[in-house]
């Protein structure tokens, strides 16, 4: 097929134009003298050495940062166990549990928010860290388990199996075959698993306890009572951040597949599945 | 199967790998599970008179739904999403479409530029729509260069800023799904009916669009459900004019402490979430899917 004319790539070149436009006037009024940033006030960066100084914006750093390792690596055991015992053994309960550990992907998460902040509530589990934890471990299982168990589905069988004849047991193979051949799938599925943590707003408010901020929290909260260029500078660092994660990302080895979605990918993986069909 | 044929043997061995699965089970019942089966018993129960909630068994919380205020809130809320997800098509399906046709070098560039934006924080992305909205903003002070609005349009903390908003959130689902979608189907036959004397038109309604509705409708899904939660977008962007059921349910939490008609609210927006996907996979169950695996 040709492309007879360039109408195409015009298009895809403006959307994506556009979807750049916000972050690009972020990052540019970063450097903005004035505070109002609808004026121009000459080059500077004094709004990043506001960023610096102002400690609560660092203690809500550090929490996310603490929330985002802390849930993508427990995400990264659950899931990474779950999907490899699944491929092991067979259970009537199996597409059930599947179903259910899914569903914090699947399901609004206003209604996840709702669900955690009422539940911790009944079940007096005091509102803060540990609440943020479990409520994002949640939604970072389907992640990591998605991941590795497509991994699993395309593994050759056949080193396990010449270990397992070498006289090697269940666990020693796991950790000395199947384990590093997952390492992949598993890193991958935790740096989704952190960026989707890292951004979280809706779920963090819900289960937050007073004193503890996460950063988008905190961001959220200053965006909705007055802007200030502070805000453009610490945008624009975590850009830098991103940036530096995807293209980490990359390096790692097709590690951000393109198909990785905050909500169910597992639609658009079927999707993708019936197409190739039939001619007829 | 192997498993069957040296039961003995192999059930000996399996009672270990149970333990991979507990973590995996335990976590599932009592943290996923535990919280959406209390939604449901909470949604049935009385709020007790000052903070907290009664156990005592009531439809009272579903009938509140239907008052004027709130129906408003869903069919607004509804018509908002709908907005969105239309446009999301409109944008998304032709990008996702023409993303599949560039050649392999640019596909991997574009879906680099896709990606980034992708992780990027949405607050960070939003934010940057409050500096085009903004009162004598970027948007303003193009319009007026150009001469073509006179004063100020004060976008910010209207409807079409929170659709903008939303659009802008969800697209790129919608262009990653269409774009799988895509880049599988199978091109030549949509030479084949050319070939055969279908017109351009004729060959992409009955080629291309029905073996691409897969990745449309699960765009649909992707974009959809969350434009009718996502309320921190009304908020920034809406002022408080814009009222989602997502902004309803924060409400009844946090505000009002009304916890059982936000499980309430939260019930009908899980069935109907369910619903649309339950929808979806019989859609692209009965296109022909059956024969594939």
């Amino acid at each position: 097929m040709k492309n007879r004319t360039k109408l195409p790539n015009i298009y895809i070149g403006v959307v994506t134009a556009v979807l750049y436009l916000p972050i690009v006037l972020v990052i540019i009024y970063s450097f903005n003298e004035s505070k109002i940033s609808s004026v121009w006030g000459g080059f500077s960066l004094k709004w990043y050495e506001t960023l610096f100084r102002d400690a609560a914006m660092f203690e809500a750093l550090g929490n996310s940062i603490v929330l985002a390792l802390c849930a993508s690596l427990g995400a990264a055991v659950i899931g990474t166990l779950g999907a490899y015992g699944f491929t092991k053994v067979q259970l009537r309960t199996k597409s059930a549990v599947e179903y259910v550990s899914m569903l914090p992907i699947m399901i609004p998460e206003i209604i996840l928010g709702m669900v955690f902040m009422t539940f911790f509530a009944l079940v007096g589990l005091p509102f803060g860290m540990t609440t943020l934890i479990l409520a994002h471990t949640a939604f970072c299982v389907p992640y990591v388990y998605m991941l590795v168990k497509a991994r699993l589905v395309g593994m050759d069988k056949s080193l396990a199996e010449a270990a397992r004849d070498l006289g090697a047991g269940e666990v020693r193979v796991f950790f000395d075959i199947t384990l590093p051949l997952l390492v992949p799938a598993i890193l991958s599925g935790m740096l989704l698993s952190f960026a989707m943590s890292l951004d979280d707003v809706i779920i963090s408010i819900f289960v937050t306890g007073v004193n503890v901020n996460t950063l988008p929290i905190k961001v959220y909260t200053q965006i909705k009572t007055g802007v200030t260029p502070e805000i453009n500078a610490l945008c624009t660092l975590m850009l830098g951040a991103t940036i530096i994660l995807v293209v980490l990302s990359n390096v790692l080895g097709k590690v951000g597949k393109p198909r990785t979605g905050k909500q169910h990918k597992e639609t658009a993986e079927r999707s993708a599945a019936p197409v190739p069909a039939q001619p007829q | 199967m192997k498993a069957a044929a040296t039961p003995l043997k192999k059930k000996k061995k399996q009672s270990g790998v149970w333990l991979t699965l507990l973590p995996l089970y335990l976590f599932t019942l009592v943290f996923v599970a535990g919280p959406l089966v209390y939604m449901f018993v909470l949604s049935f129960q009385t709020r007790a008179e000052v903070w907290g909630v009664v156990n005592q068994f009531t439809l009272d919380n579903y009938k509140n739904i239907f008052q004027p205020v709130y129906l408003n809130t869903f069919v607004e809320s509804f018509k908002l999403a709908l907005t969105s997800t239309l446009l999301i098509c409109a944008i998304g399906y032709p990008f996702g479409y023409f993303m599949a046709k560039l050649p392999a070098q640019w596909k991997k560039r574009v879906m680099l530029l896709l990606m980034i934006p992708f992780w990027t924080s949405s607050l960070i992305r939003l934010y940057g729509w409050i500096i085009i909205f903004r009162a004598n903003g970027t948007l303003d002070k193009l319009l007026m260069g150009l001469g073509l609005t006179d004063g100020p349009l004060k976008l910010l903390y209207t409807y079409p800023a929170v659709v903008v908003g939303m659009v802008y959130a969800l697209l790129q689902f919608m262009i990653l799904a269409v774009y799988s979608s895509a880049e599988k189907m199978d091109w030549s036959l949509v030479e084949a009916a050319r070939d055969l004397g279908a017109t351009p038109l004729k060959a992409f309604l009955t080629v291309t669009l029905k073996l691409t509705l897969p990745g449309l409708l699960s765009g649909v899904i992707l974009t959809f459900i969350p434009s009718m939660g996502l309320f921190f977008i009304a908020d920034i962007l809406g002022g408080n004019k814009v009222v989602l059921v997502g902004s309803l349910i924060q409400d009844q939490l946090m505000k009002a402490h009304n916890w059982p008609f936000a499980a309430a609210l939260s019930v009908v927006l899980m069935i109907l979430t369910s619903l649309m996907i339950s929808l979806y996979k019989r859609v692209t169950h009965t296109t022909e899917l059956e024969g594939i695996l």
